[in-house]
Order: structure tokens, then C-alpha cells, then sequence
């Protein structure tokens, strides 16, 4: 179908990563708005540049390489908006992970309340709270004076209060901010976010504003049972906006053109999950960003937003001896944990390199696995979401969409997500999910069109059972009806994995049967269903390995699982290695 | 594309700033000559608080709050047991500061304290002449010299005379390697994986190692000594690159300073090793573009040499052999040539 659109603009997203800055065109063909084409450069945020500009000027370039579309003037500007002679566009999103962890200092009243609030806010950018304070801590005051000034926090979020209720101890926790606002050196001290009892708002900006920058927000919790994220977001990006811009060289110069709209990446993508979850409203919308700097879990249920970012990545070095050991779990050859923690560790220094020998490869998805599974878990755990299953899952990033064969990104997403019922897995190989998060605030109209192309990638409908049932014995009965004629029919049993042939895009039916006490949802009320499906690239994927997935403890019988599994797939280990 | 540099220079001109993160002390003068080691700016870091409740000590009731019993203004400075506090009459009740400090805030009946702090240096990393001052924040400092960035530092600054122990640059570092004909000297090496070579480092008084590699689970260790430690490489059994290994062997028992900082692009900071030399070196270029003729260094593969020449970098993404389609050049290598990610290349200059 064809939508005329009357005021058709063409817009440039610019993504500013930690190692790549990308510049991605949407516009108009045959009425639809499309991804054109996306211009890739180096991020400059670092040094020597220290400026982000001259990355995007490259980025664009790229683009104008690709496209023969002209973009920058010859003043080396970029054409906003679009110029007569059909240079330049018309609308400029930015979004961007580059640059440090934002360091924030929580001040609040209780854990479970307020705290708690204030810490699901600060986990929708890539931030790191470096100390929290509240009424239940027990350290004297100058203690907690020395803690705060020792953090050297860019930000300080105080929430606290239910609206008209508490303020001596909102007022005691002001103090204590006030007094660290007092000790620390000019040019050092934090913004502050006031997200507390609004009665005491305007007092609050008045003590502190005297020395810092305080900004507004509504109470996060203005009473114990509701809490107010959704609608503070719009506000904290900018008070992020403004901080990352003095921090990030040449940031703010670009969000000061016109027609621009910039947010952090994991804001724009989670707005994408929640823009998708108010499609379906039966099931929630999984989205997982495995960035280069943090990993983003977005979980959305009709139009309500949980989003998460975790300071976990590829570089994951850092990562505890538990953490290793955890990584260690997913690797299908028997590699030596000194290696492998000298392999992570040396990502860290060198992020942006690729993995080179099939046992690189093997390290990296091993710990991409471990990832996606610490960061949904917790996630899970911290939206509190009732597990109705998700439809779609969509994941992101570069070492989830970069591989050498496609069953590679769809055996990472199920062993590292490990997706209930029955579901489909879609994967952002251009990476334009968090782009459209951020064009949606100038342009509505391109999510829609984008959604329905062909950007992403449909890895196919994935059927996982619940079930306990013992190794080896059947749980599942499938039969496929395909539209263009012909049937097949298929005995799953507990502990393999299967691909079900159905060529991408085309429709067939499907007729389940769950027996041996295995179910089709976590209820265990659904034991059969029928419904249509399109294949994906991968074709119909059955995962019945039970969840969680229990892998071996004898390190042997694990990789040869492992090993099995992969040949379920069609994965291979071949050609690998690089020709010398 | 733009390509990442390492410098791995025999004579060069390096210019670097040194400043403190809050604003201090200058304690250099331009022209002046500095080594590694010595102090450029120093600032009072701020020491612990003490909040002392003068209107609780003084017996009064906690509504309506008040200074009028406070002697002290804020910025005086008071020993331990100076009165900051007392009330007339009779009965006259005083309160005295529990610490040496400087007064910080006086409300609502309250005095905030601060004690010194330890304070913060920041030392030249390099020898060279200050060639500019930075009010209250440090200099600008100028040297020439042989300059070998590292990837990797355990945060400590020191200068010695330069050993090389290795006989090859992979040549592993073993504690039974050191005796104390090394001592006051800052040692080159391969790879190390015995963290008993850094106790008797220490107690042979070396004063710094530059190794190609190191073991991951060395670094808690390599944090705790106090002399510097710099990776040339990095993690894992790496051998020094040629270019490097050369630079340093050939500059054997000259003098080197030894700046082992983390690598932080944000900062700015990256762990080097210098070596002055009485030569005047020409600025490097801190910026590059991939093309033909290039000396690269590559990162992970099969590449023992570990550095390459670029014959040719491809305009488009070319499918490399693990399948991946990916921007890469023609690296031509020791005894063939091969196509890498442009991702895993840093230019040597």
C-alpha cells in the first residue's frame, strides 16, 4: 500500500558510537519512506580530535560517497534544510553512546522507594552510580559529606517525599547536597535533578541554585504505589543532553541546528520498543543494544517503558572471576580461561578490533552470550514484568549482527536471551532502531514506513516449550502446512534445537502439539495451537532445551552440547581462519 | 578512513600538558628543565569534614536554630581545641574544634570543618623544558627524544637507566632473570607471566619494567608495586612489534622516563616511554588516514611479527576468509601478504 505523504522530509540520523560514528539517510522512494544508506567514520570524541564534529563530517561523507547525495556546503556545513537544488536535508537526528559514563550520586529517603525510583531513571543512560544515600544509612553526616565530594559525580538526583508529604528528612538530604555543593572545587560540582515532593521544589532550587544548576522534575514518586518515569524522561534527557554536551567536544554545536532533535541512544532505542508494544498489547516487545560501552535491555508492555542500561560490553575484561566463569559456560571449544580472559582484557584496549581466528570469534559470542543473558536477567528482575512472553524480540549491535554466518546471531540471541513460548527474533543489522527513536521526535511518519521494510532482518519464529521433561523424550509435535502446497510433520524432543525449513517470507501454517507434559506458554494451560507464520531467514527455529537452559557441569559434556547444537544449526567452523 | 596512531619514533619532539584536575600550585618556571619525576603543580586536595553540632553541644533545645554563639567565620583556620563556640554569663559554655581544619560553612547552628587533605602532584612524566605555564593548573612541557607509546600502565611514573634483558622479543621474564646488577634500571622484557618477578623487582630496587605483554591475572599484582609497569602490546603472550623492540634495544643504558598511565582517550592520557636524546626531533603527526605504504600494527590473528606494510587499503568491505565483510587493506607481511580489517590496524609513526 502506498501512503502519500504531503509533507515529505528527508532525514539524517546520526548515530555518534563509542568506536564508529554512523550517519544514516531516510527518505521517500515510491512513497515510503526507506533507509538509503548509511556513511560510517570513526568517532572523533577522543583525542586528538576531542570533538565529535569531525567524525560526523566523515561519516557524511561516506554517505555522500555512496549516495552521490550532496549533504555538507562547501563551508563544510551540513545543508539544513534541504536547498532548492535538492542538497542538503531536512531533518537532523543525533543519538549518542560515545563518551564517559555518566557518574551519578543518588540522594534519597527509602531503598525500596524512592531510591529504587531514582536508580531506574538513571539506568535509562549509560551511567554508573557512584554512591547513594538515604535515611536507612547509617554513616554520620560528614561520612556521607566525604563519600559524595570523593565521587565526583557529574550529576546528583534527589528524589524523596510523596507529594505534600515528608520534608524535614527531603530538606536533611538537600542539606547534605548543599554542603557538598559548598566543598567542591568551582568547576567540579554536579547539576542537580530535584525529582522529591514538589512542595518543597521551588526551596530546593532556591538553596541549591546558588551554586549549581538545578533542575525540576515531577516526583518521581509522588506517592508510595506510583512512580513517574515515563513522563520525567523527556526532561532528564535534556539535563543529560546538557552535561554530555559540555563533555563531548562539538556535541552541543550540532544540537544547536535547527530541526535537530538528540538524545542518548539507549533513550531512542528504547522509545522505538516502546512505539512497537503499543502495536501488540497482548505480549511485551523485548529489545536488547550490545553496544561497544553498554548493553541496553528495553522491555516495553503496552506503551510502558522499562528501560536498562548496563555497563556491560565486549570489552568485558573487567568482568569478575565469576563473571569469566560465566563466560567460560558458552565456549564450544576447550580453550584455556587464561586466554580467554587475556582476549577479553585486551578488547578493552582496543575495542573497535574484530576477531580474527575462529577462536576469537568463539570468545566474543561466548561472552556476548553471557551478556545477554546477565543483562535480561536483571532486567527482568527489575521491571518486574510478569513474563505474558514477547512478540517480537529485537536485538541490536554490532557482535549480535556481525557474523560470519546469520545461525551464528540467531544461536546468541536464544542461548543468551533464552525466549519463552512462542515468539519471533529480529535482528537490526543496520542499526537503525535507535535512529528511528530519535527521528520519531521530528517525524512519526518514518518508524511506520521503516518497520515495514525490509531494514531489519526476521531470523524466524521461534517455538521454545515449557517443559521438564527428562532428556531425549518427545514434547512436541509440529506439522507444517506451507501455502504453496505440501506438508511436513515433526517430533521435537527435550534438549535439541531445529530448524524447520521455511524459506524467508513465506507463509505457511503451523499445527503444535505439546505432550508429555510439555506447555506452549508459562500458564501451562496452552498445549496445542495452529497459526500462521512467515518464515524468516533462518527459517521456523524449535528450542526445546528447556529453560533456563541447563548446560552440563563437566566441561567435556558441555562443549560436545554445545557442539551439538551448533550442528543443529548448520554453524561451521570452517574457513575461519584467515588465509596466509 | 581515519586511522588510529601509535608513535614508535626514534627522535622525535613530543609536547605535553600537564595539569592538575582542580585548580593549585605552579611550582615550575618557563625554561625550566624537569625530569620524570619531578612535581610541575600541586594543589590541597580537600581532606575528611567534620560537622560539629555547636547548638547540641551547647545544650540547646533543637528548634530555632542559630550562628549567634559561632566566634568563627567562615575561611578562619583552627587547631585542635580552638573554642568556636561559647555563650556568655556565668555559666559560660564553649565548644572547641575537634580537629586542625579550616572552617567551610556556619548554619543552622552547625560548623562544617575541613582537615587538610594529602594533596595532589602532578609530575612532568617525561624529561624536557617547560614551555608554557597554565595559571593555577600546571605547563606545557617540551622534550626530544625516542617515543614508544604503550597500550596499557599500572599508573605510576619513574626514570632509570634503559636494560634490556630480553634477547628476543618475545623472550619471557622470569623472576631467576633478575639479579641485582640490575638494580636503579628500568628493565625491557617480552612477556611476563610470574608475579614473582615483580616482588623481587621491588626488592631489587628496579625502577621499572617495559614489557611487550603480560599476563591478565598480573594485574592486581602490577598494581601494588610501586614503580612503573607499561605494556607495549598488551594482554596475553604478545611479542614487542619490531619497530618498538628496536627503538628500545638501540637505545640501551641511555636514560628513560617511564609514564605508565592508563590509556584514557578521553583524558587524553596514554602510557609512554621516552627517551631523551640531544637532538632536536620534529614534531609527529597525532592524525592519519589509511593509505599504501603505511607501517600498520594488527591486532589479534595469526601475525607473529605483528607489524605489516599497507599495499593497498580497499575503497569498499571486502569479505575477509572468516566471512565477514568488512573495510580491510593488503597488509604485505614477512613472508606474505594478507587482507585485515582496517578495525584491527593501528598506523606506526
Amino acid at each position: 500500500m502506498t501512503t502519500s505523504i504531503v509533507d515529505a522530509e528527508s532525514l539524517l540520523a546520526i548515530d555518534i558510537g563509542t568506536i564508529n560514528t554512523r550517519a544514516l539517510l531516510f527518505d521517500i522512494v515510491e512513497g515510503q519512506y526507506r533507509h538509503i544508506a548509511t556513511g560510517t567514520a570513526l568517532t572523533t570524541a577522543g583525542v586528538p580530535y576531542l570533538d565529535v564534529g569531525e567524525g560526523i563530517h566523515r561519516a557524511i561523507q561516506n554517505l555522500q560517497d555512496l549516495t552521490g547525495r550532496v549533504i555538507i556546503g562547501p563551508s563544510s556545513e551540513v545543508i539544513l534544510p534541504m536547498a532548492a537544488n535538492g542538497a542538503g536535508i531536512d531533518q537532523l537526528a543525533i543519538t549518542y553512546s560515545a563518551g564517559p559514563e555518566l557518574r551519578v550520586v543518588i540522594a534519597g529517603l527509602l531503598p525500596d522507594v524512592s531510591i529504587s525510583s531514582a536508580q531506574r531513571l538513571v539506568a535509562t543512560v549509560n551511567s554508573r552510580v557512584v554512591e547513594t544515600i538515604g535515611i536507612t544509612d547509617r554513616r554520620r553526616m560528614e561520612v556521607q559529606l566525604d563519600a559524595i565530594v570523593h565521587a565526583k559525580p557529574d550529576l546528583v538526583i534527589i528524589s524523596g517525599g510523596t507529594d505534600y508529604g515528608a520534608n524535614r528528612s527531603v530538606l536533611k538530604v538537600v542539606e547534605l547536597i548543599l554542603l557538598a555543593c559548598k566543598v567542591t572545587a568551582k568547576g567540579q560540582i554536579p547539576e542537580v535533578v530535584f525529582a522529591g515532593n514538589k512542595a518543597l521544589a521551588d526551596r530546593v532550587k532556591e538553596f541549591l541554585g546558588r551554586y549549581t544548576r538545578v533542575t525540576l522534575l515531577s516526583n518521581l514518586r509522588p506517592s508510595v504505589d506510583v512512580e513517574n518515569i515515563d513522563s520525567n524522561l523527556n526532561a532528564f534527557i535534556e539535563v543529560v543532553n546538557r552535561i554530555r554536551g559540555e563533555q563531548i567536544g562539538g556535541l552541543a554545536a550540532f544540537a544547536a541546528l535547527g530541526n535537530t532533535c538528540v538524545m542518548p541512544t539507549p533513550l531512542a532505542f528504547g522509545r522505538m520498543i516502546r512505539f512497537i508494544s503499543c502495536v501488540n498489547k497482548e505480549k511485551g516487545v523485548l529489545g536488547v543494544d550490545l553496544g561497544a560501552s553498554a548493553a541496553t535491555v528495553a522491555i516495553a508492555v503496552g506503551g510502558k517503558l522499562s528501560l536498562n542500561v548496563y555497563p556491560l560490553n565486549m570489552g568485558a575484561g573487567h568482568l569478575s572471576q565469576r563473571a569469566i566463569e560465566g563466560v567460560m559456560r558458552w565456549l564450544s571449544a576447550d580453550i584455556p580461561e587464561a586466554v580467554v580472559r587475556d582476549y577479553l582484557w585486551q578488547k578493552t584496549l582496543f575495542p573497535a578490533s574484530l576477531p580474527l581466528t575462529h577462536q576469537s570469534l568463539l570468545i566474543e559470542q561466548a561472552a556476548a552470550r553471557y551478556i545477554l543473558q546477565t543483562v535480561t536477567q536483571l532486567a527482568m528482575m527489575r521491571g518486574q514484568y510478569a513474563g505474558r512472553g514477547f512478540e517480537p524480540v529485537i536485538a541490536s549491535g554490532a557482535v549480535l549482527s556481525f557474523t560470519p554466518q546469520i545461525e551464528q546471531s540467531l544461536l546468541m540471541l536464544l542461548d543468551g536471551l533464552q525466549p519463552s513460548g512462542i515468539t519471533t527474533l529480529i535482528l537490526d543489522p543496520n542499526g537503525v532502531m535507535s535512529a528511528m527513536g530519535a527521528a520519531a521526535g521530528l517525524n512519526s511518519v518514518i518508524p511506520v514506513h521503516i518497520l515495514e521494510s525490509g531494514a531489519f532482518l526476521n531470523l524466524g519464529t521461534v517455538i521454545a516449550p515449557y517443559s521438564r521433561a527428562r532428556y531425549g523424550s518427545k514434547v512436541l509435535q509440529v506439522r507444517v502446512v506451507y501455502e504453496q502446497g505440501g506438508d511436513a510433520r515433526y517430533e521435537i524432543k527435550q534438549g535439541t534445537l531445529a530448524l524447520l525449513p521455511l524459506e524467508n517470507g513465506q507463509v505457511a501454517r503451523l499445527h503444535l502439539s505439546a505432550i508429555n507434559g510439555a506447555t506452549l506458554d508459562a500458564t501451562g494451560k496452552v498445549r496445542s495451537a495452529n497459526f500462521k507464520v512467515i518464515g524468516g531467514v533462518c527459517g521456523i527455529v524449535i528450542d526445546a532445551r528447556g529453560r533456563p537452559i541447563a548446560l552440563p557441569s563437566d566441561k567435556a559434556r558441555r562443549r560436545e552440547m554445545l557442539c551439538k547444537w551448533r550442528d543443529a544449526l548448520g554453524i561451521s567452523d570452517s574457513g575461519i581462519e584467515l588465509a596466509r | 578512513m581515519i586511522a588510529p596512531v601509535t608513535h614508535f619514533l626514534p627522535l622525535t619532539k613530543i609536547r605535553r600538558a600537564r595539569l592538575l584536575p582542580v585548580s593549585g600550585r605552579v611550582v615550575v618556571r618557563v625554561g625550566q628543565k624537569v625530569s620524570a619525576v619531578d612535581v610541575v603543580a600541586e594543589s590541597l586536595g580537600s581532606g575528611k569534614h567534620v560537622i560539629v553540632d555547636v547548638w547540641q553541644a551547647l545544650g540547646f533545645s533543637a528548634t530555632s536554630r542559630s550562628e549567634k554563639w559561632v566566634g568563627r567565620k567562615v575561611g578562619e583556620t583552627v587547631q585542635v581545641g580552638d573554642v568556636i563556640a561559647e555563650t556568655g554569663g556565668l555559666f559560660r559554655k564553649v565548644v572547641r574544634a575537634p580537629v586542625e581544619g579550616q572552617i567551610i560553612a556556619i548554619g543552622g547552628g552547625q560548623v562544617l570543618l575541613e582537615t587538610k587533605g594529602e594533596g595532589t602532584a602532578v609530575l612532568a612524566g617525561f624529561s624536557g623544558v617547560v614551555e608554557e605555564l597554565v595559571p593555577e593548573r600546571g605547563a606545557i612541557i617540551e622534550g626530544s627524544g625516542a617515543l614508544i607509546q604503550g597500550v596499557w600502565g599500572n599508573q605510576r611514573i619513574g626514570m632509570g637507566t634503559l636494560q634490556v634483558v630480553a634477547s628476543a622479543p618475545d623472550e619471557e621474564l622470569r623472576a631467576d632473570r633478575l639479579d641485582v646488577s640490575l638494580r636503579g634500571a628500568i628493565l625491557v622484557c617480552g612477556y611476563c607471566a610470574d608475579a614473582g618477578v615483580f616482588a623481587k623487582a621491588s626488592d631489587l630496587q628496579i625502577r621499572g619494567l617495559i614489557l611487550a605483554s603480560m599476563a591478565s591475572s598480573l594485574i592486581p599484582a602490577a598494581r601494588k608495586v610501586d614503580y612503573p609497569i607499561v605494556l607495549v602490546e598488551g594482554f596475553g603472550n604478545l611479542p614487542f612489534n619490531q619497530v618498538a623492540y628496536k627503538i628500545l634495544s638501540t637505545n640501551e643504558k641511555r636514560e628513560v622516563a617511564v609514564n605508565a598511565a592508563l590509556w584514557d582517550i578521553y583524558q587524553g592520557e596514554r602510557p609512554e616511554i621516552f627517551i631523551p636524546l640531544p637532538a632536536e626531533g620534529e614534531m609527529a603527526a597525532e592524525t592519519d588516514e589509511f593509505h599504501p605504504g603505511q607501517i600498520v600494527r594488527i591486532q589479534g590473528g595469526d601475525f607473529p611479527e605483528r607489524t605489516g606494510r599497507i599495499v593497498e587499503v580497499y575503497p569498499y568491505p571486502c569479505p575477509i576468509s572468516n566471512g565477514l565483510k568488512v573495510l580491510a587493506a593488503r597488509v604485505e607481511l614477512a613472508d606474505r601478504e594478507s587482507v585485515v580489517p582496517l578495525a584491527n590496524l593501528d598506523v606506526i609513526e
